[in-house]
């Protein structure tokens, strides 16, 4: 009696919640009628969202009962589906599986295998339970247990399930048989090797008397077949036992499909008997019989027998071929391929594609209907006839089926589709071009159509193609003389333009081959590519290349006027990679036989001899040497340097006296070691070693001789007597620095025997800086304690050298002209995007040498500007740093502080540059105090990614002195804000390591350009954007140029036209993802359809309009 | 194997959605917009079959589809399926559901989702097909609402909610979804056949 009566009060809550209008089941109801109610996504996310919380507090409290929290789970599932994770929940799905009762556990188990995967960790959890299951004398919490176990079980919890899913083999029922075998195939395919003891078993199903068993361990026999086919042979004789069986109708009734019996069945069988003959004429010799039946019997028209018949075909024409049944599968084919039925001309086309190599004459029979397919009206059909012909394209045909492909490629707008077909086009024309001509236009249209998503191997091939020619060599004269008339004709359409690797491609032609059109001043090219450089479209990448192939006219007309006036303009240009390029040229104009030396003609195929050891520089290095400078340590040395003697000890104290103005102390990061140790390093790998040996003997004399030069006294004297506090550390530390400067002594080792000039130089450098810290004693080789001051000395040291020495201009032409040779024999011109140092190109015009070979670093250390003269110690500390001239010329947001301590200040800008985004950061000293091992780091972040020149080590901050560093940042994922968050460290003079946190806002905006295109092109682009989204939006202001043009402020974008009430805008989020804006405007409502390839750009950038048209 | 079954309604509303190869939530739903945008384009008199995509698993991968009424049947396969085979198994999963529920609509499909799962339990497992004889389905389908009844001694409750939320005018949702046009019987297959 007690017992009903608690089952009677437990049921009741149920019952309440039931028959209430906020029952539980109505909650689900509630939620679907008002998600149904919504219009936008915004509305949706804020409901599921407060859906998710109630949902929280209902399953986190103890009260819940589990009838309830089934309920909750349905509306877990609901929510998952519309794409709203809730996290929370799984752990009580599990909970529900482990203690529900049966439907409350169906449920728990429905809901873990829909939210977690393999590797989920609460995974584990649901282990026990699942094995509990499988135990039960319960039916069904058996075959829920299975069906889990076949969707989702982690795979190194295998071996403890295994042996119950293998009895489950033995079990009565053939569900569940016939379940166990599916878990199994389950394990098979996460982890073969689990299994493999139990491959007597999958026989044993295969030969169960329920036909599901058996139809389910076919799923294991396909794989394993598939995976191993020679090891499975002796069952080909089942297998055909068993189709013809099923063939001959030999199964129950109840397995028939529209009469037809087990489709599905014959089609699996089919499918392991295609493995199985493959390649080997005896299996193929036992299945011919079987196939021959089953496509006799596959005669009732209907869908499913021509699943079975096509499966036939493919088999025949797979196994080892036999001339009737070839006959046979043809007729059948013409069956599909004449079919009225578009699904079944599909795989008719499909059928034909498979077996057209082995049967050409197949296709000239139904070349009508493969004409007619050309124009169906069904894309899909088309391409697989494009597919289809593809495979028969001759010499004689190429011009047709190309034709045709360029028709569809032209109306395509899917990308996958273009990249293809792209694909084929180019390479079907690489073989069987019927003549130049036809050659290069249909290569034109591949690059115009095809734009930046093709293939990088297109171009490629298609430019080794020209440089390599051919046999003959009139031919290939025609050929690339054709190519050059081609594009000049093209660039000289107005308004017309290319994709980049389209441009890019032209502008290398004409670089090499312009000289073949001799009637074409040289001039005119020239004045075409010109016209290109200025489009404002056109990437940093492309204009390396089109200045390359100026670079290379020049050396045919020397005294062009044009080229002058590039070099004018572009030397001021922004774009530091361009400006690199400019001077480049600019200095290769001096040198005209240099000039026809680096850019010979037509010898683009020629092999380079390049000296990768740079030995022409060795001279150089070893007048640097002599004069002092410290020899080049490999980065990996250094480090390993670093290591032991931060093992040894940190002898900090030596930094402190550095002097903030030290004369070209500009050089001191650990990105850009300096010139002469770049050289000396690189040609000390040449292999001349002998000759360093030499030096070092000498050396070791010298670094006596110097070791007992009064200079060591006196750096210890300074040591002492100017780091008071740490004075206590000196002796204690002095027996390892001793060590350390043994290992300095060896690193030195190529330092030449000073002169005794160079002595009194030196001797006089150290009087001069001795007080001002360690490194001019370091020069000496003396006392140098951490590794970063042992790079500064070295740069000190060959900076010295370098304003001391007038090398000579053509080394550093020829060391550099290497690295711009033409875009063919490498792709350096790729990577040249490195950013430059302004101050160093401007130094690089004027010739210096030792600029020059700094070119990969994006670092500099700037002077405070105030700080005039080095002996002016004290200067006023000024308080707004302002970025360096070359940054503040492009847009930028105000420079900002975002975080400071007691000692370094943080500052930051935003650089909107037109290709890219620079965050410039700015640390600024604000203490008299030098502050060393300074390294800024930026957290991984969602959205952005930061280029890795921001994430950099400076070696040290002079007293009030200020360092700036900055780098590109990139939004790779839409979002309208995203805060990226870093930190700076950096050691004081007590050594103490310190830290500042920082965090830098990103806005969408940020990285929103306008895209200059034409109404024409707009045309173009829209309908190739396939996501859209339209709003309409209410707006104050009456006027709608108006509107627009103040939302214009807000979003960078470029208003292509504006027509009566319509506008067309056009932006890029940089790098480059397009966004085309339409809109309309009438009575104060401006509906706006936004598209874009990414649907999340659209989202965020709608937001902004709608934010940006409320502030108006 | 089957990689994925999605159902959508004509606007591209999820309604259902099977995975059997793992992808992250936002994935996921890349998935159902982007198959809904190809699937959507597409007229009702061309083939069922669509290729070349690259958003499951690569180049080896097909999508076979049926529009019935105001839903899209999507199964998303790899080259191990047959074409033909696949598109009869969405027919009969369509008509399994059709007998499950007495004339399915898409609000059955929304207010049932887990025993829409656990009719396809019955037929797919783990990606590949288990049973594919509607009235084996039906049994075991049977079987465990009989179940559902004997344990919980009210279960036609839930019944009774559902039904009335059928007859409420739910906004979004026209009346005449209902029913009529989503059961396909055998009849219409000669459409496809």
């Amino acid at each position: 009696m007690s017992e009903i009566v608690e089952r009677t009060l437990s049921a009741l809550p149920g019952l309440i919640l039931q028959d209430s209008p906020s029952g539980a089941s109505s909650k689900l109801g509630n939620l679907i009628r008002s998600i149904t109610a919504l219009t936008s996504r915004q509305e949706e996310e804020k409901l599921i969202q407060q859906e998710l919380a109630n949902l929280k507090v209902t399953v986190s409290s103890a009260n819940t009962t589990l009838r309830q929290m089934k309920e909750c789970m349905v509306r877990f599932i609901y929510c998952e589906m519309l794409g709203y994770e809730s996290g929370f929940g799984y752990i009580h799905a599990i909970k529900l599986a482990q203690q529900g009762n049966l439907l409350e556990k169906r449920v728990g188990y429905l809901a873990v295998s829909l939210f977690l995967h393999e590797n989920h960790e609460l995974l584990l959890l649901l282990v026990n339970t699942v094995l509990k299951d499988l135990q039960s004398t319960n039916l069904v919490e058996v075959c829920m247990a299975l069906t889990v176990v076949s969707q989702i079980f982690p795979k190194e919890m295998i071996p403890a399930a295994l042996p119950l899913i293998e009895d489950k083999l033995q079990h009565s029922k053939e569900i569940v048989r016939r379940k166990a075998v599916l878990a199994l195939y389950k394990f098979y395919m996460i982890a073969p090797t689990q299994v493999q003891h139990i491959h007597e078993k999958f026989r044993k199903a295969l030969c169960d008397r329920d036909v599901g068993v058996m139809a389910a361990s076919l799923h294991i026999y396909y794989q394993v077949i598939k995976d191993n086919p020679a090891g499975y042979k002796d069952l080909t004789g089942s297998f055909i036992t068993i189709l013809k069986q099923v063939v001959g109708g030999k199964l129950p009734a109840d397995f028939n499909y529209h009469s037809v019996p087990a489709p599905w069945l014959q089609i699996q069988l089919l499918r392991i008997l295609r493995l199985l003959g493959k390649d080997d004429p005896r299996a193929s010799e036992l299945i011919y019989d079987v196939l021959d039946e089953s496509l006799r019997r596959a005669e009732i028209n209907h869908n499913i027998t021509y699943a079975i018949l096509f499966e036939c075909v493919q088999t025949i024409y797979t196994i080892y071929p036999k001339a009737d049944l070839f006959e046979k599968a043809a007729k059948c084919i013409g069956k599909f391929v004449l079919s009225p039925k578009i699904n079944l001309k599909y795989l008719g086309l499909k059928a034909l594609t498979y077996v057209i190599q082995q049967d050409p004459n197949l296709a000239l029979q139904h070349q009508m209907t493969i004409i007619e397919c050309l124009d169906h009206p069904d894309p899909i059909i088309k391409r697989e006839t494009l597919e289809l012909l593809y495979r028969i394209t001759n010499g004689q045909n190429v011009t047709v089926i190309v034709q045709k492909m360029l028709d569809y490629l032209t109306q395509s707008k899917d990308e996958c589709t273009i990249i293809a077909l792209v694909g084929k086009i180019a390479d079907l024309a690489e073989k069987y071009a019927p003549n130049n001509q036809w050659f290069i236009q249909t290569m034109n249209v591949v690059f115009s159509i095809g734009g930046d998503v093709i293939h990088p191997d297109i171009p490629n091939n298609f430019l080794r193609l020209l440089a390599e020619g051919f046999d003959d060599e009139k031919e290939d004269r025609q050929l690339r003389l054709y190519a050059v008339q081609s594009y000049l004709a093209l660039l000289e359409t107005k308004n017309a333009h290319y994709p980049q690797r389209f441009l890019q491609v032209i502008s290398w032609v004409l670089g090499e081959y312009a000289y073949l059109a001799k009637h074409i001043p040289v001039e005119s090219v020239m004045t075409n590519l010109y016209e290109v450089l200025k489009q404002r479209s056109v990437t940093s990448e492309t204009k390396a290349w089109i200045v390359a192939a100026i670079s290379k006219l020049t050396a045919l007309s020397p005294h062009c006027s044009l080229v002058d006036r590039i070099i004018h303009e572009f030397s001021t240009c922004p774009d530091t990679v361009m400006r690199q390029h400019v001077c480049e040229l600019k200095l290769l104009r001096v040198e005209g036989p240099l000039t026809h030396k680096l850019f010979p003609l037509n010898s683009s195929c020629e092999d380079f001899m390049v000296d990768a050891s740079l030995s022409f520089l060795d001279g150089f290095v070893a007048d640097a040497l002599s004069n002092g400078a410290a020899t080049y340590i490999p980065r990996h040395q250094r480090q390993e340097e670093k290591m032991s003697r931060e093992k040894a000890l940190n002898l900090q104290p030596y930094g402190l006296c550095f002097s903030p103005s030290l004369p070209s102390a500009s050089l001191t990061d650990g990105h850009s070691p300096s010139a002469v140790s770049v050289s000396s390093g690189i040609s000390g790998n040449s292999g001349e070693t002998g000759q360093k040996e030499d030096t070092r003997l000498k050396l070791d004399g010298v670094k006596k001789l110097w070791g007992k030069d009064g200079y060591l006294l006196k750096k210890e004297s300074t040591s002492v007597t100017s780091v008071k506090p740490e004075s206590m550390a000196v002796p204690l530390d002095s027996g390892i620095s001793q060590s350390g400067d043994k290992k300095l002594q060896r690193t030195d080792e190529s330092l030449v025997p000073f002169t005794e000039e160079e002595k009194e130089k030196r001797q006089l450098a150290s009087t001069l800086f001795v007080g001002l810290g360690s490194s001019a004693v370091s020069l000496m080789g003396k006392a140098e304690q951490t590794p970063k001051k042992f790079k500064r000395k070295s740069k000190i040291g060959g900076n010295k050298v370098m304003n001391e020495e007038s090398s000579s201009l053509p080394s550093h032409l020829i060391s550099d002209g290497e690295g711009y040779t033409p875009p063919t024999s490498g792709t350096h011109l790729l990577n040249s995007d490195s950013h430059t140092s302004p101050e160093r190109l401007d130094a690089l015009g004027e010739g210096d040498v030792s600029t020059a070979l700094f070119a990969n670093s994006n670092m500099d250390i700037i002077k405070p500007l105030q700080s005039t003269s080095p002996n002016q110690g004290t200067c006023s500390v000024y308080h707004v740093p302002s970025l360096l001239p070359d940054l503040a010329q492009h847009p930028h947001s105000p420079v900002k502080e975002s975080a400071s301590d007691e000692n370094l200040s943080i500052y930051f800008s935003k650089v909107w540059k037109d290709d890219n985004v620079l965050l410039a950061i700015i640390i600024v000293n604000r203490t008299s105090l030098v502050f060393q091992n300074i390294s800024v780091h930026f957290d991984d972040s969602k959205n952005c990614t930061i280029s890795s020149s921001l994430h950099c080590q400076l070696s040290q901050v002079d007293a009030l002195g200020v360092q700036q560093c900055w780098g590109c940042v990139q939004m790779l994922i839409p979002c309208s804000a995203e805060s990226v968050s870093g930190c700076i460290s950096y050691q004081s003079e007590l050594a103490e390591p310190c830290q500042i946190i920082f965090c830098v806002d990103f806005l969408l905006l940020d990285f929103i350009r306008p895209l200059s295109i034409s109404t024409e092109e707009f045309g173009i682009m829209w309908p190739s954007h396939s996501n859209e989204l339209k709003r309409k939006l209410t707006v104050g202001q009456q006027s709608f140029t108006g509107t627009l043009h103040n939302l214009q402020r807000e979003i960078n974008f470029h208003i292509v036209e504006i027509i009566g009430d319509e506008g067309l805008a056009a932006c890029q989020m940089l790098p480059t993802v397009p966004c085309l804006l339409h809109c309309h405007f009438s009575s104060g409502l401006l509906t706006l359809w936004i598209r874009s390839h990414s649907s999340t750009l659209l989202d965020c950038l709608l937001r902004q309009c709608q934010k940006a048209l409320e502030e108006l | 194997m089957i990689k994925a079954i999605l159902v959508f309604n004509n606007h591209g509303k999820p309604r259902f959605l099977r995975f059997y190869q793992h992808f992250p939530e936002d994935t996921q739903q890349q998935i159902v917009r982007e198959t809904f945008h190809l699937v959507s384009k597409r007229d009702d008199n061309v083939c069922n079959f669509l290729e070349g995509g690259s958003l499951i698993g690569g180049s080896d991968y097909k999508l076979i589809y049926r529009h019935y009424a105001t839903l899209y049947f999507v199964f998303c396969v790899d080259s191990s399926e047959s074409e033909l085979g696949i598109l009869d198994l969405i027919q009969v999963f369509v008509e399994t559901l059709d007998k499950c529920f007495e004339n399915v609509c898409e609000l059955d499909l929304i207010f049932n989702v887990d025993k829409v799962h656990y009719i396809l339990h019955e037929m797919v497992m783990g990606g590949m097909v288990l049973e594919t004889n509607m009235s084996e389905v039906i049994t075991q389908v049977e079987a465990q609402s009989k179940l559902e009844k004997s344990e919980a001694g009210f279960s036609a409750a839930p019944a009774r909610a559902v039904s009335a939320m059928k007859n409420m005018n739910l906004p979004d949702l026209p009346r005449n979804i209902n029913i009529g046009d989503l059961n396909i019987k055998v009849p219409n297959l000669s459409h496809f056949a």
